[in-house]
Formats: C-alpha cells, structure tokens, sequence
C-alpha cells in the first residue's frame, strides 16, 4: 500500500488491492505475535486513544494489546453516553484530544457516523472501532483473515451471515468486504431482522436457514440483544433459537467443512449452540480473537505510515 | 408619500394572466397602476427594472420562525431579513413555538411583531392542540377569531384518528383547513432517513415512504367523512400524491404544498451524514423527487413553500441520528423552485402562482396578485441571474441549509412591502 487510507472509517469504498495489503500485513503479525516477540519501535513515541463512547472490553483490549505490542504509549478513555448531550460530548472530546497531539484515535460509538464526524475535527488517524449499526472495519478485517488462512482465499467462497442482520455492523463490514474480495454473501434471517434492500448490498438473502446454509463454506452467526426482543423484533429468545440458533442440526445443512464464526460476545443458546461454538473441529470463533489483534496492529502500521513518513 | 414608478419590467400576475412589458406605479403603499406606456407622474421616483420580472411578494405558506422560545435560532427580525431578501412579503409561520400559540394573544403577538419588522406580514397558524402535544384541542374559534388563518401542530403528526376526526369536523365550522404533517407516527419516530438501500449502507434508522401515503390516506377518509378541509404540508412522496390527486379529482376539500427540498434534492444530499440534509420528512429516492416535480407541472401540488426550519450548529453538529432535523429555506425559495422552470416542466407563470396566489387563497389572504388597489407587495427577480448557496453567507440567523454548494440561477434583485424597498439595490432616481 504505497497509499494507505488516512483514517479507517469504513469498509465500503475500499478497492480489493487495499483490502489485500491490509491482510498481507496482518498476516506478517500473525507470524511476529507467534513468535512472541514485538515490535516495540514501530510506534514508539506515538500516543494511541481508545476513545469509547460504548461499553466494550473486548475490541478495546485488543486495540490496546495491538497498540502496545508496537510500542506506543496507549491510553484508554471511556466516554459516558448516557448524559443528554451526547454529540457536545463528541465533539468536545475531539477539540481535546487535538489539543493533546494524539497520533492514532481508535472510536468507538453507538450512533452511526459518529467517527466520520470526528475525523473532519481532528487531526490524528481515526480508526473506526465500531459505530452505531454502521460499520465495524477491523472485524470485517479479522474475519477475512481467518477465513483467509483456513481456506487460502476469499473468492468464490459461499458465505451466510445470520442473525440480527438490520442492527449489525458486523454484518455490513463483512458484506462489503466480502463482496468486494469475490466472495458469494448470504444473509439469512427473520424477515424484521433483514435491512430493507438488503439484497442491493450485494447480498442474497434468505429467511430459512436449510435453504440459505446449503453449500455453505463458512457460518457467520450475530449477536442477538435482548433489546431487540423488547421492541418485539422477535417474540422471544427461544423461538429465535428454534429457527434461525445455529446448533448442530442446522450446522449439518452447510458444507460438511463449513467453519462457524462469531464476532462475540455470544449468546450461547440464542443465536448459537455450545455444542457448535466449542466444537475444534468446526468453530474458528477462538481464532477470530487472535487475529483481530494482528489485523489491528496491521491497520496501525499502516495508518500510521504517513506521519512516520514525514518524521 | 411620493410616487415611486418601476419601469422596464416584465410584469407577471398569475392570478390576472397578466404577463407583458411595462411599468407599476406605487402610490401610498398601493399599487396604483401597472401595464405599458404609463406616464411618470410629477416628482414620482423612478426605478429602472433592468427588463427583469416583478411579480407579486411571496407568500410563503410554511416557516418556523424560532420565536417565541427558539431565539437562538432565528428571531423574527432576522428571519424577515432572510424573507425579505428571498422576495418573501408574506409569510405563515408555525405554531410549534415555546410556548405554542395556542392562545389569541399569542396569534397577536405575532401579527405585531411581524408588522413591526416593517418588511413581512405575518399570517400566524393556531395550534390544533393545547401545547401542539396532541392531546386535547386547542380553541380553534378564539385563535381564529385573533387571525389564526389555519391550524396545524406543525412538524408533529396529528396521530389519533379520533383527534383529527374531531379537529376537521371542528374546525370547519369556522371555515378553517387543518394542515397535517403527513407522517405516520409509529413509523416515523426515531427514523432519520428514507428507508432504502442508503439508510441501510449508513446504518440509519429509517423511515418508510409509505409512512407518508398511510396517513395521507387516512386523512383523506377523515375529510369525507367530516366534510373538513385537510391540507397535507411538504408532501414528498409519488404515492401520496397520487393519493391526493385521486381525492381531488373526487371533489373532496384537499389540497397540499411541498418545498424545494423535494423537488430538487434526493436521499443522496446526506451523502456521509451530512446532517444539514436532514429534513422532516427526509429526502426521498429519486423517483419520489421526480414526483413531485410532476406533481407541480400538473397543478396536483397547491403551493411551494420554504418549510423553512431553523437550527444552529449545536443542533446540527450531532451523529446524524441525533441531529435535528429541518433546513433553512427563505432565501432559496424562489431561486430553487426556478430551477424546475429552467429545467422545462414548469411554465415560470405557474411557478409563480406556486409562490403568490395559490398559497394565498388557501390561507385566506388577499395578497400574492398585483391588482390595483392592493398593498404594493412586489418582487424583482432576475430569472437566469446565477448565484451559489453558501451556508454561512445566507442573509439571516439560520445557515442550516441543505443547499449548500448548489449553483442556482434566479436571483432577487428587489423586494418591496407596502411600497417601501425592504431588499435590495434597486436604484431610485427621482
């Protein structure tokens, strides 16, 4: 990547080219975090903010791992939402944190657009950690990765994502991405869980899971919020279960090597089986994890290029 | 007073068909004679036109004002500038104020303090209920009676079916329309787009379309079954104007506006979150845009009118879901509607009767003609003057406008209210 992106806001737009460099370097971290070594020059001397207006311990550990293993001084802040003014909040912070020089600022938010708003304010790197029921740029990256690894490719590959589709950013990162890359998208779910027009993402979808896991390469399922249960989206957790849970049973409908994959935190029992997400032989959701801290420690590598250029 | 005459204009009175060469003359606030070959009476004050358009000042049938309670935003000085300098001499302004007026000496407020700014009559809306909460009916009869011209809970849905039954059924014993902002609530709240494949890239709460044709639809069944007048603000949907077309071709008492948001932008004006482009309703597809031009060429769509919102930055500076919704348009009224004539589906004649007579008679109002006799309410425009929208630059307090960057030909060149030059550089010369 003789041009890396500015900020990594989004998956859509990006050109397959991009998308591989990314990966290929993420994979050259693979090897590194295997070895146990580190790279504690790279950043050295860079500040990286966690910058989390939503609750997450997982995707934030792994930024701050990511962070660390390349030297730079990471610091973490939490960003209550819960007071009225929530964009005076974000706003706020972002002519803070300029004033405080920071290289690399890692977002997360639970309104759609809220990083992008931030990345017209600040001067620092921004990287998309996940916002609203927009885009979650890293895990999508994380994903191809792991499939990538396991299957050698990304092209041609028949992938169904499953679930709450309409509330998931994880589910929209990953359409892009995998569309982009090749990759036949499925999307299957209850109908009230199915973003209007989903199918001009780009995507085939489906509402029984026998007809949308057939030939299946790889099960992607999502988290299920209890909320969505509130608003009556679904009438209860274990009808949800019933018919669109992957447990072994639904599993068997895909390819007989169909890998199974989740962004977590589960739900065990709502939207996956134990059965199914403890399985070795079939469940990659352990090495998701692993590599997502490759493929972030990747993006700031690569966004942080074009400062440490200018050095 | 002295005479003032205005020479080498086009002079365009839709509501007369009056479209020819020639002069007006002003006397005493009044137009006192217009057509060709008007002699300059003695000490008269002469304005030379430039062979540009005077028509009648505008009448705009749908702002917001900010005032009461929403000074921060736009007061009515300021908004009578940004009137003034989009040729509006005329204007309704809503009742979703704080506190609402949804009293008469709230009615009275406002028809004083638009008087005082001199340059914009105010024709203010009642509220259809106390406190536009939509709860229990405002007093229509009293509010009428202080000069409320219609009523409305602005950009609040009347949501019960009974509470509209009744406000028309009400309402039209004192002869007065009930404006409804067409949107089915328990669709539309929380939404922030046009349901469709965009809100879904953006990850936005959306809004269907038909959130629009549903409650247009049951409006229209409450106005035949009340004999009421319903009138359906900024309608921006192909569906729910083939509705209303349909219920007027059957005779029934309804009619409807839209602004130039509708017709001229579509849903891809948000681009990436851009909030300034965040309206209620939102922008639409293209299809439904191309609509509501149709709709404007065949006469289906009352008025147009600015649906002028205004916000300030801390309103707008917020994730795009969170932002309030609403654009600025006074001053992009008449230049943004032209742009449909040049664009060839409207005659510029009716695309002023759009702007004048047509909201005029549905308010009740005398003004948007050029009779002899009337207040001298005038508009100079140049039609293909170019211009670019510059948020920021906009005459007013409110910025907020989702045209910002858009070329646009037709440009105001002068404005005057009861004969007194209230905008721009119209030389006199006496």
């Amino acid at each position: 990547m003789n041009h890396p992106p500015r900020h990594l806001l989004q998956i859509e737009g990006l050109y397959p080219p991009q998308i591989a460099a990314m990966l290929d370097v993420a994979e050259s971290y693979v090897l590194l975090n295997r070895s146990g070594k580190t790279q504690r020059d790279l950043l050295r001397g860079r500040t990286l903010i966690n910058l989390f207006f939503e609750d997450s311990t997982r995707t934030r550990t792994s930024f701050e791992l990511a962070g660390k293993r390349l030297g730079a001084d990471v610091i973490n802040m939490s960003v209550s939402t819960s007071s009225v003014n929530k964009g005076e909040t974000l706003l706020d912070t972002a002519a803070t944190l300029n004033a405080m020089h920071c290289d690399l600022l890692v977002v997360r938010h639970d309104q759609s657009g809220a990083p992008a708003q931030l990345a017209q304010k600040v001067d620092a790197a921004v990287i998309n950690a996940g916002d609203g029921t927009h885009e979650h740029p890293t895990q999508a990256l994380l994903d191809a990765l792991t499939i990538r690894r396991r299957r050698g490719r990304l092209e041609g590959l028949v992938v169904a994502i499953c679930g709450d589709v309409l509330h998931s950013r994880v589910a929209r990162s990953n359409i892009h991405l995998l569309t982009t890359m090749g990759s036949q998208v499925r999307v299957i779910g209850p109908p009230t869980l199915i973003p209007p027009a989903a199918e001009r993402l780009g995507v085939e979808v489906f509402h029984d899971m026998k007809a949308g896991l057939q030939g299946a390469d790889i099960v992607m399922t999502l988290r299920l919020q209890k909320e969505r249960m509130a608003r009556g989206l679904v009438p209860s957790a274990r009808e949800f279960f019933r018919f669109y849970g992957l447990d072994a049973a639904k599993l068997a409908w895909a390819k007989p090597d169909a890998l199974v994959m989740h962004p977590g935190p589960m739900n065990r029992g709502v939207e996956i089986d134990s059965a199914v997400a403890d399985d070795p032989a079939r469940s990659v959701i352990r090495e998701q994890v692993e590599m997502g801290v490759a493929v972030r420690m990747a993006v700031l590598d690569l966004l942080s290029r074009r400062s440490r250029r200018n050095d | 007073m002295t005479d003032t005459l205005i020479t080498n204009v086009r002079l365009l009175d839709p509501a007369n068909g009056l479209d020819q060469q020639g002069e007006l003359l002003v006397r005493d606030g009044k137009i006192a004679d217009l057509g060709a070959g008007l002699g300059r009476p003695d000490g008269a004050a002469t304005v030379d036109g430039g062979g540009a358009v005077l028509c009648p000042g505008l009448v705009d049938m749908r702002a917001a004002l900010g005032e009461p309670g929403f000074e921060y935003r736009e007061t009515i000085a300021s908004a009578a500038a940004a009137a003034a300098a989009g040729g509006i001499t005329t204007l309704a302004a809503l009742p979703d104020t704080a506190p609402a007026i949804d009293d008469p000496a709230l009615v009275h407020l406002l028809v004083a303090r638009g008087a005082e700014t001199g340059s914009v009559d105010i024709l203010p809306y009642g509220a259809v209920t106390r406190g536009c909460r939509g709860e229990e009916m405002a007093e229509l009869g009293l509010l009428r009676e202080a000069g409320a011209v219609a009523f409305t809970d602005g950009t609040r849905a009347i949501g019960p079916a009974r509470l509209m039954a009744l406000a028309l059924t009400y309402a039209r014993g004192f002869g007065c329309r009930i404006v409804q902002h067409p949107e089915e609530p328990s669709l539309a709240d929380g939404g922030a787009a046009t349901a469709g494949e965009l809100a879904t890239r953006l990850g936005l709460p959306a809004i269907p379309a038909e959130a629009e044709a549903i409650m247009v639809a049951r409006d229209i069944g409450l106005a035949k079954l009340t004999g009421g007048a319903v009138h359906f603000a900024h309608v921006s949907t192909a569906e729910a104007l083939e509705l209303i077309r349909c219920a007027k071709d059957q005779g029934l008492s309804v009619t409807c506006d839209t602004a130039p948001p509708y017709f001229d932008l579509n849903e891809t004006a948000i681009g990436n979150f851009r909030t300034y482009a965040k309206l209620s309703p939102p922008l639409r597809r293209d299809t439904d845009r191309l609509a509501v031009a149709a709709a404007l060429a065949d006469g289906t769509i009352d008025a147009v009118a600015s649906d002028h919102q205004p916000r300030d930055v801390d309103d707008k500076r917020l994730p795009f879901a969170l932002a309030a919704a609403g654009g600025s348009g006074l001053a992009t009224l008449l230049a943004v509607t032209l742009a449909q004539v040049h664009g060839g589906g409207l005659d510029l004649a009716d695309a002023i009767a759009l702007l004048t007579v047509r909201p005029a008679k549905l308010l009740g109002s005398a003004a948007g003609t050029l009779g002899r006799g009337q207040a001298a309410d005038l508009c100079l425009f140049h039609p293909e003057r170019a211009w670019r929208v510059v948020s920021g630059e906009l005459p007013g307090k409110a910025q907020n406008t989702p045209f910002d960057g858009r070329a646009l030909e037709g440009r105001v060149l002068g404005t005057w209210k009861n004969g007194r030059l209230v905008f721009g550089a119209a030389e006199e010369t006496a």
